[in-house]
């Protein structure tokens, strides 16, 4: 007979392994999801693992792994701190699109004056447009105890509604031949999120990812707001006799996970995206709720998680135009990676035994 | 803008149309979350049941064929769920995302082949005489049988938690897992097959957008119904005879809404899409102040120790 028992301490061991294992496990039933499809599986994991990285175009795509990475490790490190201690913010989606839209709405008024100071004052529009969308499931949650989840949610389908209205009304480019979408920022010196070294895709935004990764390990390991959050999640009952004030961590890591996303959200809008559109967000805000399981809420995983996230996006884009991979045969790879990684989670608490059970 | 374009009977009509797919997913939700389970797959299950129902239909040329693989469709995907949290002990909210996301993913992989196509319709019923009558036969005789199984299984549901054995030993272990246990009450037994129920009635709420009220199929359709049927459940206190009530309030919203967007009122069409959402926001501000009637082990694993 099998059967679990809990273990008296989670395994460390398993705790690094799960996420390798259910990276490989999701390797391998991708792989028969890819033969169900007629490819080749073999030929299309090594498209989307191997190929981006050292194939033939590898010096065009390793680039892009940065440009994809970091926003993910951007927003999911925000959304780590509210999930460790039981606050579900998985509306980064909705922060990410008011970020990018308050970032671009400041770079715009100035335009076209050119100065130094507009691209830092769009960097703080963006955490501010975020925090603040990120603020009212907050406020609702401490004030009313409504259900953060529902809210941060419903505010992703507001901000999309929103994010149309700009594109095709405010933000509009007025000399854009009645097209929508706004003006390119690329085209701006002063608003444009350039690379900060040619050709390496290394902009403003991998630079914020890889702040926000070393404050976020500083602030668990070494401060005292960041044992609290611990605490919160592991132990609530005890967080409480300990004098953690829940309503401040509520506020606080919702707060800080929405300037993270919003943040996000205007680095991609001032680089890569270009422009304000219909169609400018691609679901970085619900995949990097994936990143930040991977990565197992720790902000060094998060990043490795986030690298191979960006990974999955590349590789599937160039399976898309050599195998004809469908895209959403990606989507449901990553769906996948989480099954199966919050699946073998559970060897990390428990331990699974044969036989018996014995008498104590 | 022309508001006497809007007709009242017809709006009360569609909004029954509209609430259907709201109140399927929403009783199947009541009944997991009465178990004590939080499953917030609702919206990957009805997107999954959407295209399975939709492709089943157009296959078999059979509106209803297509109702029982959507049904099927959900119930398996709610099986995955099942296995995680009931078996592995998966964090539930955690396994509700996973959920979504995959059945997002999933339906989108499926749906490729089937967009631009034209389900089979599904017959109105025909009473003869009640169908006739003014206004209350355009109302309330003149709809497709799923509208009226949706009333029927709310009303089934209400009979079963209230007055059934059943009933009682489910809330019994949704309320405190660790007495039913003791009391000899296989706990995840019975959370695994009221999930299969949720998983099922998702899944028909999802075919029901996408064979009955649009009819058509697009990637993503189902655009955030599942959550708002877990608000609904909230804003239902747990109670099914609410949950319908919530249902067409919610339906009424987006059919007056869909209604004032082509009339043509002076607000942009964005604000008015914004509404059922924001709608949404503001009654579970409203009434999240009760918890009271929460099912006390919501949410929470159960692992017998011994």
């Amino acid at each position: 007979m099998i059967r679990l028992e809990k273990r008296p301490q989670a395994s460390r061991v398993w705790s690094l392994a799960t996420p390798l294992v259910a990276v490989v496990t999701t390797m391998i039933m991708g792989g028969l999801l890819f033969a169900t499809l007629g490819k080749d599986p073999v030929e299309a994991i090594l498209t989307i693992f191997w190929d981006p990285l050292f194939g033939e175009f590898a010096f065009y795509y390793r680039p892009q792994l940065l440009v994809k990475g970091a926003p993910l490790v951007l927003i999911a490190i925000g959304l780590s701190l509210g999930f460790r201690a039981g606050i579900w913010n998985i509306g980064a989606e909705g922060q990410y699109i008011i970020g990018a839209l308050t970032g671009a709405g400041v770079g715009l008024a100035f335009y076209p004056m050119e100065g130094w100071f507009i691209f830092p004052l769009m960097v703080f529009a963006g955490a501010l447009g975020g925090w603040a969308w990120a603020m009212i499931p907050a406020v609702l949650k401490t004030r009313f105890g409504t259900n953060e989840i529902l809210v941060s949610l419903m505010l992703v389908y507001v901000a999309e509604q929103f994010l149309a209205s700009m594109s095709l009304g405010l933000m509009k480019n007025p000399e854009g031949f009645g097209f929508p979408g706004s003006r390119n920022l690329q085209q701006y010196a002063s608003a444009h999120n350039a690379e900060i070294v040619t050709g390496t895709g290394m902009h403003w935004g991998v630079v914020a990812a890889l702040i926000a990764v070393i404050f976020a390990y500083v602030l668990l390991n070494r401060h005292m707001l960041g044992y609290h959050i611990r605490l919160t999640g592991e132990a609530p009952r005890a967080a409480r006799f300990a004098g953690v004030r829940p309503a401040r961590l509520i506020l606080f890591c919702l707060g800080a996970s929405g300037a993270l996303a919003g943040m996000a959200g205007m680095f991609e809008v001032s680089g890569p995206a270009g422009q304000v559109s219909i169609d400018f967000n691609v679901g970085y805000g619900f995949t990097a709720i994936i990143v930040a399981f991977l990565g197992r809420l720790h902000p060094v995983g998060i990043l490795l998680a986030g690298g191979l996230m960006a990974l999955t996006y590349i590789g599937g884009d160039i399976a898309q135009g050599n195998l004809g991979l469908p895209s959403a045969a990606i989507q449901v790879f990553q769906g996948m990676l989480l099954f199966f990684l919050l699946a073998l989670d559970l060897l990390t608490n428990y331990r699974i035994a044969f036989g018996k059970p014995e008498v104590a | 803008m022309d508001l006497s374009a809007i007709n009242p009977v017809l709006l009360i009509a569609s909004l029954m149309v509209a609430a259907t797919p709201l109140l399927l997913a929403a009783i199947g939700e009541l009944v997991v979350e009465k178990s004590g389970v939080l499953n917030l797959g609702v919206e990957g299950m009805m997107i999954t049941g959407a295209i399975a129902g939709f492709a089943a239909a157009v296959e078999s040329g059979s509106p209803l064929a297509g109702f029982v693989a959507a049904a099927l469709a959900g119930a398996v995907l709610s099986l995955l769920f099942a296995a995680l949290t009931q078996i592995a002990l998966a964090n539930q909210v955690a396994s509700g995302l996973a959920l979504t996301l995959f059945g997002l993913g999933l339906s989108a992989l499926m749906g490729q082949r089937y967009v631009g196509v034209k389900p089979p319709q599904m017959g109105r019923i025909d009473i003869p005489v009640l169908s006739d009558l003014p206004v209350v036969g355009r109302i309330l005789f003149a709809h497709d049988v799923i509208l009226y199984f949706g009333i029927a299984l709310t009303a089934a549901v209400w009979v079963v938690l209230k007055f059934t054995r059943a009933g009682l030993v489910l809330r019994a272990v949704g309320e405190n897992h660790e007495a039913a246990h003791a009391l000899g009450y296989k706990v995840v037994r019975i959370r695994t097959l009221a999930i299969l129920f949720g998983g099922a009635c998702a899944g028909m709420g999802g075919a029901y957008i996408s064979l009955i009220r649009v009819p058509q199929w697009t990637e993503g359709m189902t655009a955030g119904v599942g959550w708002i049927a877990l608000a609904l459940v909230v804003f239902a206190s747990w109670k099914p005879w609410r949950a319908l009530l919530g249902a067409y309030l919610f339906g009424g919203v987006t059919v007056v809404q869909l209604n004032l967007q082509a009339a043509g009122v002076a607000i942009p069409v964005e604000y008015l899409a914004m509404s059922p959402y924001l709608i949404t926001i503001l009654v579970l501000v409203i009434l999240s102040a009760d918890k009271s009637s929460a099912p006390a082990s919501l949410g929470r694993s159960f692992h017998a120790s011994r």
